[in-house]
């Protein structure tokens, strides 16, 4: 009821306890296009869906590099998406300069935290618009984490953040329990399950609007050397993998292949960069 | 005169923000492919501080940097060189050019005009075109494009012997042939160890140990050079390779 008086300042609690611009900020996030995460024992992998303009637009990047064991999918404002990813980017150089080894990923997601618990507490300040999911792997072995503009950030098995997010949830809560064994073409197959079901009437996943970021080995179709390192794979290299998803209902009762080698095209899917 | 009482004339004591580790360094260009090399000797006057502290780093897999001088400077530069090639890789996904980051480098080095890093650095690569190169800088800056040269303390015994083997000064041709513009891989390998192992009979401050990357053109093998380690990133692109070799200790 008292809502309206108590949602232009950040620094004014309403009489339930809440801090209306947060949740506001929430929302920003609950209106980007859905982003997917899960994790295996060896692998993490993110999946995007990028939203474009019109058929004669480009479509939005969902996918950032962070450093060669962090990588980040976006659901928001993407602008406030560039100056954090830039921020862990300087985190992750400085933490590599001056302690000669790669940033272990919860400190950096902490960091990503704290900052934008700031901007909730400042007078004039506004939250941040985007929320991410972090992937990466250190010595304690791969990681999915949640970050949140209220400033809090959970670790996760899977998760899904963006518009009709909850949808996902639902697979991903339903298989949860067989990603741990997957191999990297099934966690994928799961992903790109899970990122279907946010899609809305008769659209559906492209290797034009999907986007796949993956931390661990290579799978053995991917080039050789192309080591454990982030990775993004788009446009072409995807489509081995669209081509297995499986139909919609039998989705819902997918298992894996039993350790057989992976079903996916011989060509290069290793595309970071470009020459 | 014994006897006489000694004077004392004011002196004044100053902080020394450099030293000179020593050290020798050498890059040559082929065709299609680069070789930089430096000794792994690192002194201070008299002094061995150690033997084996590397002066050669890849930082892509088509450019590698040799740095000496002044080794705290050296190894600054190069951990900063190689973050701005990251910076570089999140903005674009992709390797810097070689032309690229040798003018990124000396806008770094001019960047310290008045406290300059004091390294003499030499970049050794392939192009974009795909053709060897080697870049080579003065503490502040000023850079060029060659096919050889050596820095450091033995500078003066080894480009003299680079100008004779490599550009072919003071030789003349065998009637009716001409000296070829670039040299196979085989030759300058063996010109870089001769250079090295020469320097290090003569100069004191050369010597323990060789460290020699190879950097070659997409497509291009090693072909039949004994087995060098490979550092590349990726095998299907320009390729990085390291030989080892020992120098004299004394």
């Amino acid at each position: 009821m008292f809502r309206n008086t108590y949602d232009s300042d950040n620094t004014v609690f309403s009489p339930q306890g809440r801090l209306h611009q947060v949740e506001y900020s929430l929302e920003a996030v609950k209106q980007g296009s859905a982003a997917v995460g899960l994790r295996s024992k060896t692998h993490a992998v993110i999946l995007g869906l990028k939203r474009s303009t019109g058929e004669l637009a480009s479509y939005q990047q969902k996918m950032y590099r962070i450093d060669d064991h962090v990588g980040i999918a976006i659901a928001g404002l993407t602008s406030d998406a560039r100056v954090l990813s830039n921020f862990m980017r300087q985190q992750a150089m400085g933490s590599k300069m001056v302690f000669n080894r790669p940033v272990p990923v919860n400190r950096l997601v902490s960091a990503i935290a704290d900052k934008a618990q700031v901007n909730t507490q400042e007078y004039g300040r506004r939250p941040y618009g985007v929320g991410f999911l972090v992937i990466g792997h250190d010595h304690t072995g791969p990681h999915l984490y949640e970050f949140s503009p209220s400033g809090t950030s959970f670790e996760y098995y899977a998760m899904s953040i963006g518009a009709r997010s909850q949808s996902a949830k639902t697979y991903l809560e339903k298989h949860y329990e067989k990603f741990v064994d997957c191999d990297l073409t099934d966690l994928i197959r799961h992903g790109l399950h899970a990122l279907r079901e946010t899609l809305q009437q008769d659209k559906e996943l492209t290797i034009n609007n999907t986007s796949i970021g993956i931390i661990g080995p290579a799978a053995s179709s991917e080039a050789p050397g192309s080591g454990e390192s982030f990775r993004i794979l788009e446009g072409e290299p995807i489509s081995g993998f669209l081509q297995s998803m499986l139909p919609k209902e039998e989705a819902m009762g997918f298992a894996p292949a039993p350790a057989a080698p992976a079903a996916a095209p011989a060509s290069d899917q290793d595309v970071q960069m470009s020459e | 005169m014994p006897g006489t009482p000694s004077i004392q004339r004011p002196t004044q004591h100053q902080f020394n923000p450099y030293s000179d580790n020593g050290g020798t360094i050498l890059a040559i260009a082929g065709a299609d492919f680069s070789i930089i090399a430096g000794d792994t000797r690192q002194s201070e006057g008299y002094n061995i501080q150690t033997r084996y502290a590397p002066k050669v780093f890849r930082l892509t897999d088509r450019a590698v940097l040799a740095v000496n001088g002044f080794a705290a400077d050296g190894n600054m530069f190069v951990k900063k060189v190689k973050q701005r090639l990251e910076w570089y890789r999140h903005a674009h996904a992709k390797d810097m050019p070689l032309r690229a980051i040798a003018r990124l480098i000396q806008t770094m080095l001019y960047a310290q005009r008045f406290f300059p890093y004091y390294v003499y650095n030499i970049l050794g690569g392939i192009e974009e075109d795909g053709s060897g190169a080697v870049y080579s800088f003065d503490p502040v800056g000023s850079y060029e494009r060659e096919t050889c040269r050596a820095a450091g303390a033995a500078q003066s015994l080894v480009q003299p012997f680079l100008d004779n083997q490599v550009y072919f000064k003071n030789q003349v041709p065998p009637p009716g042939r001409a000296h070829p513009t670039h040299l196979p891989l085989r030759d300058v390998l063996d010109i870089v160890i001769d250079a090295f192992t020469s320097a290090t009979e003569r100069h004191i401050e050369v010597g323990d140990g060789l460290e020699m990357y190879i950097v070659l053109a997409k497509g291009r093998t090693l072909q039949g050079v004994e087995a060098a380690q490979e550092i590349s990133a990726r095998t299907d692109g320009e390729r990085v390779f390291v030989l080892r070799r020992d120098l004299k200790k004394d």
